[in-house]
């Protein structure tokens, strides 16, 4: 045998794919897309309080929606390049949680008979089923909503008619119920996901730390106030056609 | 003190285990849970039974062989310490203690307590060290070190690869163990040089072992040398520098 003799060298991808295919690579790609998804629920939610100004409020905020970019784009395109953009980031903040759930499992040699865990929180320990009520209720939503699909939509619903498919769809209590459900779960799973993107992202510093929890908190609770209030809202009559 | 102990004993690599109960009557509370073990096992010896199997060796908290799990705490209930410094003050007369092998598919068990941590060392081989010239003792202070890099890089080098971090983490990550030994040279003067590599080859060895971590933040409660997460951060922001500085430099050839 001689020593001269190389060892074979592996291919390298570009980096972006080596990258990914490492955990810690996965991690920085939950990060990322987090904030990426986080900033769409600030916004989707900061948007819907239009509809305490009433139905003509937020039906003009639908079609600006639309309108996007005036007369610089083709109308919707800009919506629709945020929509792919969006699309994109949820399908890679699923794979990277999928496979690195199957890596953990595979990781873990057994339970303990008895575990005290001190850190372990109840946001950190359920972020997989939070994460899947939240998918699960996006396609509803989706079909509720957006394409006003039935029996998900309700029968009188009418494209473009933001307020009045709200409400007609909130006050079936059903929906009203998996609504609040899959918004409590929604801030369980930005509570952990908000403060530990940082870490991820490698950012952390003793002085800054506190801030990350406080911005977790933050956020979280206006999740809860302003998400949950529009389904009370349309049950208790305050938003009604 | 009387006490009850509840032990995972398994006869080899393997092979099914199961938990036992043994009565530990009069034991004095002053003695160390170590110590406490060796009075069990001389009794087993003396009725011709198999003494419990559990590695130890400093018992002053320093060579990291004795983690156990203790009644579901890495290292038993006092934080910041290794199992050979706790005490039996720590637990009342009556209490029936469970005592666990660390559990992670990395680490499997050898016999009753002792776990195999050699992938810890895999780890370590993969970059945990740092080139110099040898020959004459360089002159002192020759490459001068900043003192926060000094302080922090020591606070990681506390750690003794005891494994607590990977037992305590949901997903058998070790990640706090890679990301202080590497931290402890990624901060150093002496560790510029192949910062970039050592961080990918060492967490790349990492992943092909244990899980990933998912930020629970356990592993920092669990250390008996209380070595912080912010490691973890600063890991992951190496990693990231290492795959695309690295991925140059294959291009440079």
């Amino acid at each position: 045998m001689t020593t001269t003799e190389e060892a074979p060298v592996r291919r390298r991808y570009p980096w972006p794919i080596e990258f990914y295919r490492s955990a810690v690579g996965k991690k920085w790609v939950m990060a990322l897309t987090g904030v990426a998804l986080l900033g769409y629920i600030v916004a989707h939610m900061i948007g819907n309080l239009k509809l305490y100004f009433g139905a003509e409020e937020i039906n003009h905020y639908g079609e600006a929606l639309r309108d996007l970019g005036g007369n610089l784009a083709p109308r919707t395109h800009i919506l629709w390049a945020l929509r792919i953009g969006l699309l994109g980031a949820a399908l890679l903040h699923v794979h990277a949680a999928y496979s690195l759930t199957y890596t953990n499992w595979k990781a873990r040699g057994g339970r303990y008979r008895e575990r005290d865990y001190i850190a372990v929180t109840y946001a950190s320990n359920t972020m997989r089923l939070t994460g899947t009520v939240v998918l699960l209720f996006v396609f509803f939503h989706l079909a509720d909503l957006t394409w006003g699909a039935a029996p998900a939509a309700p029968e009188e619903f009418f494209r473009g008619d933001v307020y009045s498919n709200l409400v007609a769809s909130f006050e079936r209590l059903p929906v009203a119920i998996f609504y609040v459900i899959a918004n409590l779960a929604l801030a369980v799973h930005i509570f952990h996901g908000t403060w530990s993107l940082f870490q991820s992202l490698g950012y952390s510093h003793p002085r800054f730390n506190i801030w990350r929890k406080r911005l977790a908190a933050g956020l979280t609770a206006a999740v809860v106030l302003i998400n949950l209030s529009f389904p009370i809202a349309v049950q208790t009559g305050i938003l009604k056609i | 003190m009387d006490l009850t102990l509840r032990v995972w004993r398994q006869h080899g690599p393997n092979q099914p285990g199961a938990f036992e109960e043994y009565a530990a009557p009069d034991i004095r509370s002053h003695v160390s849970f170590l110590e406490m073990l060796d009075i069990v096992n001389d009794r087993l010896s003396l009725e011709d039974r198999e003494p419990i199997a559990f590695e130890h060796d400093c018992r002053e908290g320093i060579c990291g062989m004795c983690g156990v799990m203790i009644n579901g705490q890495p290292h038993g209930p006092q934080q910041g310490t290794a199992t050979c410094q706790l005490h039996m003050r720590k637990f009342r007369d009556g209490d029936v203690i469970t005592i666990e092998p660390w559990r992670a598919t990395g680490f499997p068990v050898l016999r009753d307590l002792v776990v195999d941590r050699s992938a810890l060392d895999r780890i370590i081989e993969a970059g945990g060290y740092i080139t110099v010239d040898t020959g004459s003792a360089p002159d002192a202070n020759l490459v001068p070190v900043p003192q926060e890099a000094a302080e922090a890089s020591m606070d990681a080098a506390a750690c003794i690869g005891c494994g607590a971090c990977v037992a305590a983490c949901p997903n058998s990550a070790a990640q706090l163990f890679t990301a202080a030994k590497l931290a402890h040279l990624n901060l150093l003067p002496q560790g510029q040089p192949e910062r970039f590599m050592r961080t990918e080859a060492m967490v790349d060895t990492m992943e092909s072992f244990f899980g990933s971590c998912t930020n629970h933040a356990e592993c920092e409660e669990a250390c008996p040398k209380q070595i912080s997460i912010d490691f973890i951060a600063l890991l992951n922001r190496d990693y990231i520098k290492a795959k695309w500085r690295n991925g140059r430099l294959a291009g440079q050839r």
